[in-house]
């Protein structure tokens, strides 16, 4: 029996790297999606004295984008946020999630800010109630302070101009 | 016409693959020599057809044929001729020619250092590596044909990813793919052994210097990959746990444990069984490895173009290869019957030990890497699996490898006098552990239990290592006559060991001691960095072979004194429009000062970021060092003279010198 424990164990393996390659690592469902999105006060990471609070957001359309210093595939995503808060159509807002002060300071000073202000959540708390799976993240929220879309792992410029551009201006048109 | 040529020898490559795999695995099966002996001929056939195919390809980007859509993709007209031969294995069809042509260079060095081995035997080898390719050139030739035409063809390409326009790059990935594919080596003797049923110590005996060769270089190419990333992505780290570094290495890690278990199935005839399907899963790993990279369904920083289509094609393959030689396994293993007669306390048992944690920490990184695939896929959601995972995990799983590391090679086959052994050791033990604490005492801070811990354990590793050759030296009359007497076996294992302490060491001090700083400078201005002040003189424009840049230039100040001078520049590659920052260094035995210019600021200012990395280059010296060793070993004069009729003879011998 032990001898065959390998190949069982191998079959299970093939099994779900066959599932995976039918899926996209990328694209998540959320059940957040259509509700209001979760509160917060969280110290600003540039300026721990300043709160970053979504509650005086409401009225504009907003992202938020979950980073981390540590994640790798935020840097690859990073150009693509520099370039749209370049164009000025939405407020870029960040969720610095499981993070150190330093390091993240450090991260935007290297690469660039693209965010207006950036919350830090250093124990992940409002990461966990905001339903992160895994950084980084960007959440679309209306006027209304709802949660209208999800987008797990880095942003593409395709996936900004085909998904989130067109739902923004959409947002943004429709009365309040 | 060079693209067509290159085509139709790829082609032939394959039809001659395929006469490798049928005719001898039918010959071996049958008892037909005439059919056996088509393996060898073949194989050097295959080699030499592989070898026109990629020259061709390679002659393609020399000679600028964008009518190729390769060389299209991925060359320029103005790009350098050394970075035009090396951007042939720049993107994924041409590594996987690579990959090829590596495994028809490894089928060919089997057939030329194969006279030791008998037809039957060889033949079996041939014939699975033969099937290998048959599934490599399938792949190629169905989903990534790199010769394909492109038409019409455009005036010029789209250039070489600037990443990949670099020296590290150009060695990189045929240092890892010879030691991927080399340990195709190991997995054919295993499952030849399998098939024939003569897993004896003669196959461990012929398997150790084909695994040790491979390992030496997935050890290169690791440490190659590592420092690349260090100098090249500018972000001052030398590993990431990237799927794709975990794709090396995962191999490496089993790899690691099999030359170790080879060891005592040769010597002692334990763990066949063990041993059979620790080569199995190191080449297995490898695939796994290609599939996870190449069809897209993890994210990565290195990701390849994906495409499912290619996806499917590996996964089969994958389940082709592996499948069927687990399933080989479960068939024939049971009737292995191990030999050795052992106690629990004998270097039998700690070499399983050291073989049960570097498969673990393999696991556990195969784990973290699949994790959130298997979440996906159960609908249990997505998460990403970081750094945090990994270092927690594998700390604790290293630092008794690194302990055994020390102790095990002074202990006796069989039966160890545990007693004995303590009393003997306990000046290495107790002078490591002071050296740890005055080092750090004196050098650093003896609060920081890490560094402590760290380099006791090197000290421990460096100590026990140079202790055990001492203990084999003295034996004989003179130094000289002892040191003489070693098997390069020895040297090997002495050199890989002492590359684990100067490794240790570089983790340790680089991790807990480096000093970074990010600032606004004008020029004329300088930076402190430990006892270092970095001067930035000033900033100019600098015109390369495909892109222009801006290059600063800085003084290094030590007490007053200039010791360097580092011109780290800003490059926009004039096709692509990319922006690339190549990072100065100024290296040094004990540190690194590492200063990359950031962004241009007002009145001439720029952001600059200056890195103070202590012992950052004992990370490579000791991947290095672990490289020479395999190599040193590799090398020993047993190997060359194994002939079967001699094997008692020497497994006696050896058994006795308890090597």
């Amino acid at each position: 029996m032990r001898y065959r424990l390998p190949l069982a164990v191998f079959l299970i393996l093939i099994i779900f790297l066959a599932i995976g390659l039918t899926l996209d690592p990328r694209e998540v469902p959320s059940p957040f999606i259509g509700k209001p999105a979760p509160e917060f006060a969280l110290p600003e990471l540039a300026d721990s004295t300043k709160t970053l609070n979504p509650r005086e957001l409401k009225g504009r359309v907003f992202l938020l984008n979950v980073w981390a210093s540590w994640c790798v595939s935020c840097r690859q995503e990073h150009p693509v946020l520099l370039d749209l808060a370049k164009r000025n159509i939405v407020p870029l807002y960040g969720l610095n999630y499981k993070d150190e002060r330093t390091s993240a300071q450090r991260w935007l000073e290297q690469f660039g800010d693209p965010y207006v202000a950036s919350g830090f959540d250093a124990d992940g708390r409002v990461g966990i109630n905001w339903g992160v799976y895994g950084v980084p993240e960007t959440f679309v929220v209306d006027r209304e302070g709802v949660i209208r879309y999800k987008q797990t792992g880095p942003l593409t410029p395709e996936i900004l101009e085909n998904k989130l551009l067109p739902l923004i201006r959409q947002l943004q048109g429709s009365p309040t | 016409m060079m693209a067509e040529l290159g085509h139709l020898a790829l082609i032939m490559a394959l039809l001659v693959a395929l006469l490798q795999a049928v005719f001898p695995l039918l010959g071996a099966s049958q008892g037909v020599p005439v059919w056996m002996a088509v393996g060898r001929a073949a194989g050097k056939a295959q080699f030499l057809l592989l070898a026109i195919s990629f020259t061709c390809l390679v002659a393609s980007f020399v000679n600028h044929d964008f009518s190729v859509r390769y060389v299209a993709e991925h060359s320029n007209s103005a790009l350098p001729l050394y970075y035009r031969i090396s951007a042939t294995w720049g993107a994924h069809e041409g590594s996987m020619l690579l990959w090829a042509l590596i495994m028809g260079l490894w089928t060919f060095a089997v057939t030329w250092f194969s006279r030791g081995l008998s037809e039957e035997f060889l033949a079996r080898v041939l014939g699975v590596m033969g099937l290998i390719s048959v599934g490599i050139l399938l792949f190629i030739l169905l989903t990534s044909n790199p010769f394909e035409r492109l038409m019409p063809s455009p005036v010029d390409g789209n250039d070489l990813n600037p990443l990949l326009q670099d020296f590290g790059m150009t060695i990189h990935p045929p240092m890892l793919y010879m030691g991927y594919v080399g340990l195709s080596v190991a997995f054919s003797f295993a499952i030849a052994a399998l098939l024939g049923g003569s897993l004896d110590s003669a196959w461990a005996r012929w398997s150790r210097p084909w695994t040790l060769v491979a390992w030496s270089f997935l050890t290169f190419g690791i440490v190659m990959g590592s420092w690349w990333a260090y100098y090249e992505l500018g972000w001052g780290g030398w590993w990431f746990w990237d799927p794709v570094e975990n794709a090396s290495f995962m191999p490496w890690l089993v790899a690691t444990a099999l030359i170790h278990s080879l060891a005592a199935t040769e010597k002692r005839g334990a763990f066949k069984a063990w041993t059979v399907l620790l080569a199995i899963f190191a080449f297995s790993l490898s695939l796994l490895g290609t599939f996870l990279v190449r069809s897209g369904v993890l994210t990565s920083v290195h990701a390849f173009a994906s495409d499912p289509k290619r996806g499917l094609f590996i996964l089969m393959l994958l389940a082709i290869v592996v499948g069927g030689s687990l399933l080989l396994y479960a068939l024939r293993a049971p009737t292995i019957r191990d030999t050795a007669r052992y106690t629990l306390l004998s270097k039998e048992n700690l070499l399983l030990l050291n073989n049960v944690l570097l498969v673990t920490a393999a696991a556990s990184i195969l784990l973290g890497t699949l994790y959130p695939l298997v979440l996906d896929a159960l609908k249990l959601g997505k998460i990403s699996v970081g750094s945090p995972y990994f270092a927690s995990v594998f700390g604790p799983l290293m630092t008794p490898v690194f302990l055994l590391a020390g102790i095990a090679p002074m202990f006796a086959w069989r039966e160890a006098d545990l007693g004995r052994l303590f009393w003997r050791i306990r000046w290495i033990a107790l002078g490591s552990l002071t050296l740890g604490v005055a080092t750090t005492a004196l050098f650093w801070n003896l609060k920081d239990i890490k560094t402590l811990a760290g380099l006791s354990t090197a000290f421990w590793l460096a100590g026990s290592a140079a202790f055990s050759l001492w203990n084999r030296v003295r034996l004989r009359g003179s130094a000289w006559a002892g040191l003489r007497s070693q098997s390069l076996s020895v040297y090997g294992m002495t050199l890989a060991h002492l590359g684990i302490a100067v490794f240790l060491t570089g983790v340790v001090l680089s991790g807990g001691y480096s000093e970074e700083k990010v600032v606004r400078l004008t020029p004329g201005e300088s930076v402190a960095l430990a006892d270092y002040a970095i001067v930035l003189k000033g900033v100019t424009e600098v015109q390369g072979p495909n892109y222009v840049a801006r290059e600063g230039d800085f003084r290094v100040l030590r007490k007053g004194r200039e010791t360097a001078e580092l011109k780290p520049q800003k490059r926009i590659y004039q096709v692509q429009r990319n922006t690339m920052t190549e990072a100065a260094i100024d290296p040094g035995l004990t540190r690194d000062l590492y200063v990359a210019l950031g962004e241009p600021l007002d009145q001439g200012a720029w952001t600059v970021r200056a890195y103070y990395k202590p012992f950052i280059r004992w990370i490579w010296l000791g991947g290095l060092l672990m490289m020479a060793g395999g190599a040193c070993a590799a090398a020993d004069r047993r190997y060359r003279i194994a002939s079967v009729a001699r094997e008692t003879v020497i497994s006696g011998d050896l058994a006795e010198r308890g090597a």
